[in-house]
């Protein structure tokens, strides 16, 4: 393939020669926003490797392929509650699936409380119309061309409403499975709407079900965390290494709202994760989160972007990632504080191990200050597992691999610890240590191998 | 047990070891004194693998094992362990996952089946009561925080766990006040039986108050230059390691 081609060529063609289809099976304010978007991608490029704030990673060639899409909104006869199981016990949570790039609600999803609301961006055109047309698109930025193509596609997604005072007692639960026997592009947007006084926290597992086939997640979440508002969002991929995935996650928080986003990467093929928080009132609290572990030739490139625009608010952001094999990681995170933002105290840092003599990572702490009276700081570290405590396990007779498996275990301890959502905590130690002992199974979660 | 023949080693290219020769026996507790530098803690590590030191001649058999070939686990689950002068801390790690690990790679090198948790944790009660660790140690991190006398206690606890066949205490009284000196001392004497052995590295008499040798070697310049019985360490307190340099010239 020549990566020099212009890959978005082929997604405005499909665009161009089937845009009434497309707006044919898409709410109005999907389509709304298409013609903008379309033209935002006029004498665009995808961006190459080693432009600015992609220096390791080509998302030209991520869109090469010449996936398909469907355009058409085929639904495949299939309940994905009898093909997955989620594995975490004790995980009480309404469950909601997206099979290839359809939602479905499962039987959980009935017990969702008054007043809460999880659908598909389809049936919150109709049964929410003035929330898709106040907040669809209004975070995500068109400037970044992989946003704008999804914008130009997408024509579907889900919607979690939270309406102010309320609290979604159960964690909601998103798995998105994928499942293809030719390559297909997934075109998805969420879509999270917290009024003040609204308490919600979600888990979005990412799985890829079919083992030779390549595919790609174009994903792009906005997310509006009102006043007081509280919210956790938990992002888990464990796809497979045909799998690409570019995912910009938007979040804009008011006065006193307090998020956590953690990104969790345990197995894929190649990942590109954007993170853009505007912390746009006071006394707000962010936590922005990941781990990434990364054998074989996984590749996984963080970028986040923490724009604190309002004094006395408070942001912490730790990444960690793991490497061994030929893996490549890559992070790159800028703290901005706008001027008159006094008492903002705004943390970055990111720990690496490469584990091995060909892994690579790739990392660029950035801090842009304007407003005296701040506390601000970021860190950033490679090293290798440390010899003396090597050495120390095996004079007690732990073999070097099971010496290994302990210390990159309790070097990602603090991130799992920061999980504020018990059950969840419980699992990804016991995920962790199976992902580092080569246990854990790459199976998309089929029921038969994870149980 | 422990046949140590003509031993040479270096590190970083500078030889450290020059030839020490040295056999224990079951039952039998070894003092090996020297000054400062004369390589007495390059021996506790060349026995037990560390990687950072290269063996440049002579041979050592464990039980009739080559030692030198095995890895330092293999060397761990054959009945070597070594009490560290300088315990590592390993944050992150607790001791019952270290321990446990620890415990059933050796069960599984002998052929035996994993300890189930709750005749673990009852083999983990039981030991650390050999020097009195108390119950929060299990969910503790390796050695993190760990006071010096508890770096050291800890140390015999994994000793106690581990039931070696030949221990190296290598300067374990350094950095002890009385009181844990005895603790230690105790927990090692208990451990003591007439199938197993103990090399124990000191610069002092002190400790041999506590723990009895039946030999004591003197380590200097690489060579075991001396070896009596422990009226030796006695004679060394009073004479001073200006006695050993001055015989040899210097």
């Amino acid at each position: 393939m020549n990566s020099m081609m212009n890959s978005l060529k082929q997604y405005i063609d499909l665009h161009d020669e089937h845009r009434e289809l497309i707006e044919a099976h898409a709410p109005q304010a999907l389509n709304n926003l298409r013609q903008q978007a379309r033209q935002a991608l006029e004498g665009a490029t995808l961006p190459l490797k080693g432009q600015e704030d992609y220096e390791a990673t080509d998302l030209n060639a991520i869109f090469a392929p010449d996936y398909g899409v469907n355009i058409g909104r085929l639904d495949f006869d299939i309940d994905p509650s009898a093909v997955f199981h989620c594995d975490v016990p004790n995980m009480s949570t309404c469950m909601y699936y997206t099979y290839n790039d359809i939602f479905h609600p499962s039987n959980t999803a009935r017990r969702q409380e008054g007043g809460v609301v999880v659908e598909s961006l389809a049936q919150a055109a109709v049964n929410h119309p003035q929330l898709l047309d106040r907040y669809y698109g209004r975070l995500a930025s068109l400037d970044d061309p992989t946003v704008a193509l999804n914008t130009m596609l997408a024509q579907d997604g889900i919607l979690v409403y939270v309406p102010a005072g309320f609290t979604a007692e159960k964690t909601i639960q998103l798995v998105n499975i994928l499942n293809y026997t030719r390559p297909m592009m997934v075109v998805r947007r969420v879509l999270v709407v917290l009024e003040e006084n609204a308490h919600a926290r979600m888990l979005v597992c990412d799985h890829t079900q079919s083992a030779d086939v390549d595919c790609l997640t174009s994903q792009v979440v906005e997310v509006f965390a009102g006043e007081n508002a509280t919210f956790d969002y938990y992002d888990m991929e464990e796809s497979g290494p045909l799998t690409h995935r570019v995912s910009s996650i938007y979040v804009h928080q008011s006065a006193g709202s307090n998020v956590l986003v953690d990104g969790i990467t345990l197995t894929n093929g190649i990942t590109r994760n954007d993170y853009h928080v505007v912390v746009d009132g006071e006394h707000a609290e962010t936590q922005l989160l990941g781990m990434t572990i990364a054998s074989g030739t996984q590749h996984v490139d963080t970028h986040t972007h923490l724009d604190h625009r309002a004094p006395r608010c408070h942001s912490n952001e730790m990444f960690k990632y793991v490497l061994g094999d030929q893996a490549v990681g890559a992070f790159a995170g800028k703290i901005l504080v706008q001027p008159d933002c006094p008492r903002v105290e705004a943390y970055q840092g990111n720990r690496n191990i490469c584990s091995s003599n060909q892994a690579k990572m790739y990392t660029k702490p950035q801090l842009e200050i304007y407003t005296d009276d701040v506390k601000c700081s970021h860190g950033t570290t490679i090293g290798q597992l440390d010899d003396e405590a090597l050495y120390y396990m095996r004079t007690r007779g732990i073999s070097l691999d099971e010496a290994r498996n302990l210390l990159m275990q309790a070097f990602m301890a603090d991130v799992i610890e920061a999980v504020r959502l018990d059950t969840l905590r419980d699992r990804l130690r016991y995920l962790v240590e199976k992902r580092f002992n080569g246990t854990l199974a790459n199976c998309g979660a089929c029921a038969a191998v994870c149980h | 047990m422990l046949k140590i023949k003509d031993l040479h080693a270096s590190v970083e290219g500078k030889e450290i070891l020059k030839g020490v020769n040295l056999t224990v026996r079951p039952g039998e507790v070894h003092a090996i004194m020297g000054p400062n530098g004369s390589g007495k803690s390059t021996l506790s590590s060349v026995l037990t693998g560390h990687p950072a030191f290269t063996v440049t001649g002579g041979e050592v058999e464990f039980y009739g094992k080559d030692l030198l070939a095995l890895s330092p686990e293999d060397r761990a689950h054959e009945g070597l362990f070594l009490s560290f002068q300088y315990p590592v801390e390993i944050p992150g790690v607790s001791m019952v996952n270290f321990m446990r690990a620890a415990v059933n790679e050796k069960r599984k090198y002998n052929g035996q089946e994993p300890l189930n948790a709750s005749d673990f944790l009852k083999l983990m009660r039981e030991k650390r009561a050999v020097v009195q660790l108390d119950n929060k140690l299990a969910s503790r991190a390796v050695n993190e925080g760990f006071s010096g006398g508890e770096k050291k206690r800890n140390e015999i606890f994994q000793m106690a766990m581990l039931e070696p066949r030949l221990s190296i205490l290598d300067e374990t009284d350094s950095g002890l006040d009385i009181d844990a000196l005895r603790i230690v001392a105790s927990g090692v004497n208990q451990l003591k039986s007439k199938d197993n052995a103990t090399i124990v590295i000191t610069h002092y008499q002190r400790l041999l108050d506590y723990i009895k040798p039946d030999f004591v070697h003197i380590l200097y310049k690489g060579r075991i230059v001396m070896s009596a019985g422990p009226e030796l360490a006695l004679e060394l307190e009073e004479k001073g390691y200006d006695w050993i340099k001055q015989m040899h010239n210097e």
